[in-house]
């Protein structure tokens, strides 16, 4: 029992303690992650404070309807072939039978492992009008003969297509598997041919996958450098880059930037949209429901269906690159390739540790305060993987190099020392990037592995008298340990993969892999860039094949 | 768990070490936008001759530019090296780079190959020039760059995007030559002539050309250098255009150095290395470019596809126009 | 459409088979209009199987299927779901998360109108008493609201035959309860010809006026709940069917059986010979408690429900019987106590080698 007197004096200071209520421990972290998103995109919106009205003006005149025309219809090309394709492979993979299906289900997700870029160059190489498919077909049909451009908005959009479509695949084929045939049989008992069926009830209901599928493909589009600069196909992306490097007007790429941001966050909200209200609670009796057996012609369809998919997304460009990489290996495997890949490696892998600890502080701590500002902040603290790389690398390089300059001249000014940036072309500005940029990955995965540690559970480790961070440590690492691999590879991957943060951020001697291939690329060679993309190509392999493997039944 | 706890521990250590880059009195850092392995072997054996060291990092000229301007004077950069007289201009204007004067410099370098107020140095010269079919194409048809507009060449034409700075300075020094309003005129004959859209490289470009979707274009040397070393009996031939007119549009890499340098004299010692003798045949040659120092003859190779001569309006000019020819391009609806 | 005579489901010999192995044989049954019936049985004896094979979901091996005089099913025909004008509520209901209660009851309502079908879907809420609900989405409401919906979103297209599957499974026993005798009233109401599958006999018994015992993929006896429980025809059926067990006894005279509980008199219709060995079967009210009887059994488990207590006695005889008794009388295990034989009928089945008796 407290002394009463000294009670009440510290209550007064309590009383008026709770009445302001400070952020707990745990709030404190997603508060500072939070603000690091907040930072790039304040950066961009604020540099409308001198807009660049000579070059706003010339690209209204002549390219802004271009850009935006060529977007848009990137966008909805690109959602209409990925949606095809990914809901179309899911549905007979998720919910069907048919020769092959077990194996099918979890190659189609090998493209996933293939960078947009490196399809890109590899599809230009094979079928450009002076690659070998289109020489050997005049070489059959005569000069003369008609063949599709390839260096097109159909082109770009098919290697899009083929690069992306298994996001929409792998979570609407997750819908398609717990929904079974039972949604199709209850149609038809109101009836329903199976076609209207489909139409009617599997796609509405598997609706919320497939849209948040959408939302990544289109952000994916919305932030690609690297393939439609590789078709030479001006979108957004190249009209920053053109206002930055072309016009050297970082204000207008920043203002450009801005109308991408607003952009992508109006595909969020209108995704939200469309999800409200529909927490589809999955069918409770059945987790993995009976499939439909296919018969006949539509069974061995199906097979030849998901064969060409592959075939074209994932075999012939891996082939290719195999082919060009055997032509060069011998001059391009060297010293210089194995630093690529040690930096590779190393920035993937440190980049994914760095974003699995916050994510589970993040999550954890999304948990322990329930409350609407802690669920704002977390919604801002995973908003960055809706930045394209390019405007986020621009948007942290100008606040640190700032903080930076702040801190030398505080310190030449106060204690008369001379001192070299600290963050400036070090590892700490691309990692905080990455952080920023691939939060969204981390925190999902380990979020809703989460939700497997009941509330029951929770009480039941606090009864016996585990709190804080000792019940992180013993009930839910544990229990977090399928999400937090799984986080860690996408991550993995994703970091391996990136080109324009690490373009634009590395520190000296900090080359990867995929700034190598950007090189090669942008001097149209091919072949040599075929090593280090097989690498990349390789590497994401791994953790999808260690992802996917126990999955499926 | 706590295995991997312990990895992640280590990795942050390491992370703590890498932070601090700390600088010694004789070492030189270079931004370069030169590929490296360009670089790389002149850096090698300067620093085992003077016992300098060295360290570089390079990038695209945009990013590179954009960080010296965001590093202000707490820059580590003591020299920029960068390709295409558009971005050393640039550079100069953006106030990233400083002035300098020295007679070894100015005695290697012919004044148009160089900034006329010493903010930037040309080391070796490549020229911009017109491909060609030898299957499809007598040289006798071709004239000048401005011709390619012309009727005959409808459809036969490639170019490469008009993104890429290379073309720019070429636009911009047409600029300089005609001013705009002819610029425009030409610029939107060869859109007109397009066989197809503007490819991503020189390299593609010529490669269509070989395949049959066109039949001329417009390339720097060494690209068309490097895909004969490849393809020996290459179906295709530069042209030299303009020869009675302006000459031939040439541009350069180059250098200047850094408006913050720390080690400003180091840099300056080896920016007049490389303009010399002995080095500017391995700074060219390794990317079958013309040296700019008048004493050092080009690689025989490189000689080999004829004399021409070239364009001797200042280089600076396609930095200042540059703005103006990529908004023109923009205007000619050239991608 | 038929004549109000035919009956509207007719099973004529089907048999069902999965990888070569037989799970329905040789089953018939029929429906008349109005009638709602039932197949008990344990999971794994082809009850479900029955009855997505008259939905059209699985192919038949043999025998034909006649829904309302038609035949939907037979070898080498098979009607599509959609056109069997049958509805169905399923297990987990399969409810249309993505569409509110309106819109999944309205469903199965096309090609007859808007008027029209906004009028049946208010019937069929009304009729389900969920009109309140309807703006809502099955994740909403309750497990029992959501079943209720499944019944109407069934209803609404006015079936010629509804199947529901363990239709009442998924929810707890109160109010399982409730619900299958507000099922039954709603279906009579309504006229609806009904088949349903389920493993609990007390639902089939509050639902059904025809239930159909199944059993490896047979019916053992298809029947009223009344006579199932009084008169089965098999001892599987009997053991299936209510509690109690089966004692050996001995046909003394017409009408008189000789049994560890003594000589019992009552409706024998049974036909051996006197003297032959059979089993009788004695429900636990047939055995009343009395403390005065001579005859004494001692209690070896016992069941406390509420109003009456469950006990397992063990006769002197040796035989084992079940008593059920009002639970102010109340026995500890071990204990003796009187009891008296109050068999009505008297329910015999042949002594087979392995019944025990001999």
């Amino acid at each position: 029992m407290p002394i009463p007197g000294s009670h009440s004096a510290g209550g007064l200071l309590q009383g008026s303690g709770r009445r302001i209520r400070w952020l707990s421990g745990w709030q404190w972290v997603v508060l500072l992650i939070a603000l690091l998103v907040l930072m790039p995109l304040s950066v961009l919106f604020l540099a409308w404070l001198e807009p660049a009205w000579d070059i706003w003006r010339h690209l209204q005149q002549t390219l802004l309807s271009r850009l935006l025309l060529n977007t848009f219809q990137l966008l909805i090309g690109v959602s209409i072939g990925t949606l095809l394709l990914g809901v179309g492979l899911a549905w007979l993979t998720g919910a069907c039978d048919f020769p092959g299906r077990r194996h099918f289900s979890w190659t189609l997700l090998l493209p996933l492992a293939m960078p947009t870029y490196v399809l890109a160059f590899v599809f230009l190489g094979l079928f450009d009008f002076s690659g070998p498919v289109q020489t050997q077909l005049r070489t059959w049909f005569g000069p003369g003969v008609w063949l599709p451009e390839m260096r097109s908005a159909g082109g770009v959009i098919l290697v899009m297509t083929l690069a992306l479509y298994p996001y929409i695949y792998l979570l609407s084929r997750n819908a398609f598997r717990t929904q079974g045939k039972r949604a199709l049989e209850a149609a038809q008992s109101l009836s329903c041919s199976p076609m209207a069926g489909f139409f009617r009830v599997v796609l509405p209901m598997a609706r919320p996958w497939i849209a948040g599928g959408t939302a990544l493909v289109l952000m994916e589009v919305l932030a690609d450098f690297g393939a439609v600069s590789i078709f030479n196909y001006d979108t957004f992306t190249t009209g920053i880059y053109k206002a930055w490097f072309g016009f050297f007007s970082l204000p207008a790429a920043a203002q450009l930037s801005s109308l991408l941001v607003v952009l992508v966050f109006g595909l969020i909200v209108l995704e939200q949209k469309l999800r409200k209200r529909m927490r589809f609670s999955q069918s409770r009796l059945t987790p993995q429901a009976e499939r439909i057996q296919l018969h006949g012609w539509s069974k061995w369809g199906a097979t030849a269906a998901c064969s060409a998919v592959l075939g074209i997304a994932f075999v012939l460009p891996t082939l290719q690159l195999l082919r060009w990489t055997l032509s060069i290996f011998h001059q391009e495997f060297n010293r210089r390739y194995l630093d690529l890949l040690g930096h590779s490696l190393q920035l993937g892998l440190s980049a994914a540790l760095l974003i699995v600890t916050v994510a589970l502080l993040i999550v954890y701590s999304g948990r322990r305060h329930n409350d609407r500002l802690t669920r704002l902040l977390i919604r801002i603290s995973t908003l960055g993987y809706a930045l394209p790389g390019t405007v986020l690398a621009v948007g942290i390089f100008i606040p640190l190099a700032g903080l930076d300059n702040l801190l030398i001249d505080l310190a030449r000014s106060l204690f008369g020392i001379e001192m070299r940036p600290l963050l400036q072309g070090t590892v700490f500005v691309m990692l905080l990037a990455y952080l920023i940029r691939f939060m969204a990955a981390g925190f999902k995965s380990i979020d809703s592995a989460m939700h497997r540690v009941t509330d029951n559970i929770d009480e039941a480790s606090r009864l016996m008298g585990l709190r804080g961070l000792r019940l992180l440590w013993r009930i839910y690492l544990p229990m977090l340990r399928g999400g937090i691999f799984t986080a860690l590879t996408l991550i993995f991957v994703d970091v391996m993969k990136e080109m324009p943060i690490t373009l634009m951020t590395r520190p000296f001697g900090w080359d990867t892999l995929a700034v190598k291939i950007y090189e090669l690329t942008s001097e149209g060679e091919w072949e040599r860039a075929a090593l280090p993309a097989l690498t990349l190509l390789l590497s994401g392999l791994i953790p999808i094949v260690l992802l996917m493997r126990g999955t499926d039944d | 768990m706590s295995k991997f706890l312990g990895e992640f521990m280590v990795t942050l250590l390491v992370f703590a070490m890498l932070l601090p880059a700390v600088a010694s009195a004789d070492e030189l850092v270079i931004y370069s936008a030169r590929k490296e392995h360009l670089i790389q072997p002149l850096i090698d054996i300067y620093s085992a001759e003077t016992g300098t060291s060295i360290s570089f990092v390079t990038d695209k000229e945009g990013p590179l530019l954009q960080r010296l301007k965001a590093e202000g004077k707490n820059t580590h950069a003591d020299l920029l090296i960068t390709v295409d007289a558009g971005n050393l201009w640039h550079a100069a204007s953006e106030g990233i780079l400083q002035p300098i004067s020295s007679a070894i410099l100015e005695k290697n370098i012919p004044a148009h190959l160089r900034d006329p107020e010493g903010y930037w140095f040309g080391l070796s010269e490549r020229a911009r020039t017109i491909v060609y079919s030898t299957e499809r194409v007598k040289p006798a048809e071709l004239s000048s760059y401005e011709a390619l507009g012309e009727k005959q060449w409808q459809k036969r034409l490639l170019l490469r995007t008009s993104k890429k700075v290379y073309n720019q300075s070429l636009i911009a020094m047409l600029i300089a030559e005609h001013g705009q309003k002819e610029t425009e005129q030409i610029v939107r004959a060869w859109v007109g002539n397009l066989a197809a859209s503007p490819f991503s490289s020189d390299t593609k470009l010529m490669e269509a050309i070989l395949a049959g979707q066109g039949d001329v274009g417009i390339v720097n040397t060494y690209y068309f250098g490097r895909l004969q070393k490849k393809i020996p009996e290459l179906k295709l031939a530069l042209f030299w255009p303009n020869q009675k007119t302006g000459g031939v549009h040439v541009n350069v890499s180059g250098a200047g150095v850094t408006r913050y340098a720390k080690n400003p004299v180091g840099a300056i010692k080896f920016l007049e290395w490389l303009s010399s003798e002995k080095a500017q045949n391995l700074f060219a040659d390794a990317n079958m470019e013309y040296p700019v120092n008048p004493q050092v003859k080009a690689h025989p190779f490189v000689t080999a596809w004829g004399t021409f001569s070239p364009s001797t309006q200042n280089l600076a000019d396609a930095g200042r126009l540059q703005s103006d020819a990529i908004m023109l391009m923009d205007r000619a609806g050239y991608r | 459409m038929s004549g109000t005579n035919s009956p509207i489901l007719e099973l004529n010999a089907i048999s069902q088979a999965y990888d070569n192995q037989l799970v329905v044989k040789d089953l018939s049954l029929t429906l008349e209009a109005g009638e709602i019936g039932c197949l008990l049985g344990a999971s794994g004896c082809g009850k479900t199987t029955v009855l997505r094979t008259i939905a059209g979901f699985e192919p038949l091996l043999q025998g034909e299927i006649q829904i309302a005089g038609e035949v939907v099913s037979c070898s080498g025909k098979m009607l599509s779901p959609a056109k069997r004008r049958i509805g169905m509520v399923f297990q987990d209901y399969a409810l249309f998360p993505h569409l509110t209660i309106f819109d999944n009851v309205a469903f199965g309502l096309r090609g007859i109108g808007r008027v029209e079908s906004l009028r049946r879907v208010n019937e069929a809420l009304e009729l389900v008493g969920l009109y309140a609900e309807h703006k809502k989405y099955p994740h909403e409401i309750s497990g029992g609201q959501q079943q209720r919906v499944a019944l109407a979103r069934a209803l609404a297209p006015r079936p010629a035959l509804l199947l529901m599957d363990e239709p009442f499974s998924n929810l707890d026993v109160s109010l399982r309860e409730r619900l299958s005798m507000e099922v039954r009233d709603i279906l009579k109401e309504n006229g609806t010809t009904a088949l349903f599958v389920t493993h609990n006999q007390y639902e089939a018994f509050a639902v059904a006026d025809r239930i159909g015992v199944m059993a490896g993929g047979e019916i053992l006896q298809w029947d009223s709940a009344h006579n199932l429980y009084h008169q089965p025809v098999s001892p599987r059926v009997a053991r299936f069917v209510g509690e109690g067990e089966l004692i050996a006894g001995v046909i003394s005279a017409a009408g008189e059986l000789t049994t560890g509980l003594g000589l019992l008199r009552g409706n024998l219709d049974d036909t051996r010979p006197i003297g032959s060995t059979v089993q009788l079967l004695v429900r636990p009210e047939d055995v009343v408690h009395n403390d005065e009887s001579l005859l004494k059994a001692e209690v070896l488990r016992r069941n406390f429900r509420g109003a009456s207590i469950l006990y397992h006695l063990l006769l002197q005889s040796g035989d084992r019987v079940q008593a059920l008794v009002p639970s102010h009388c109340d026995h500890q295990p071990g204990e003796k106590i009187g009891i008296l034989p109050d068999v009505r009928h008297l329910v015999t089945f042949p002594c087979l080698p392995g019944d025990g008796c001999s």
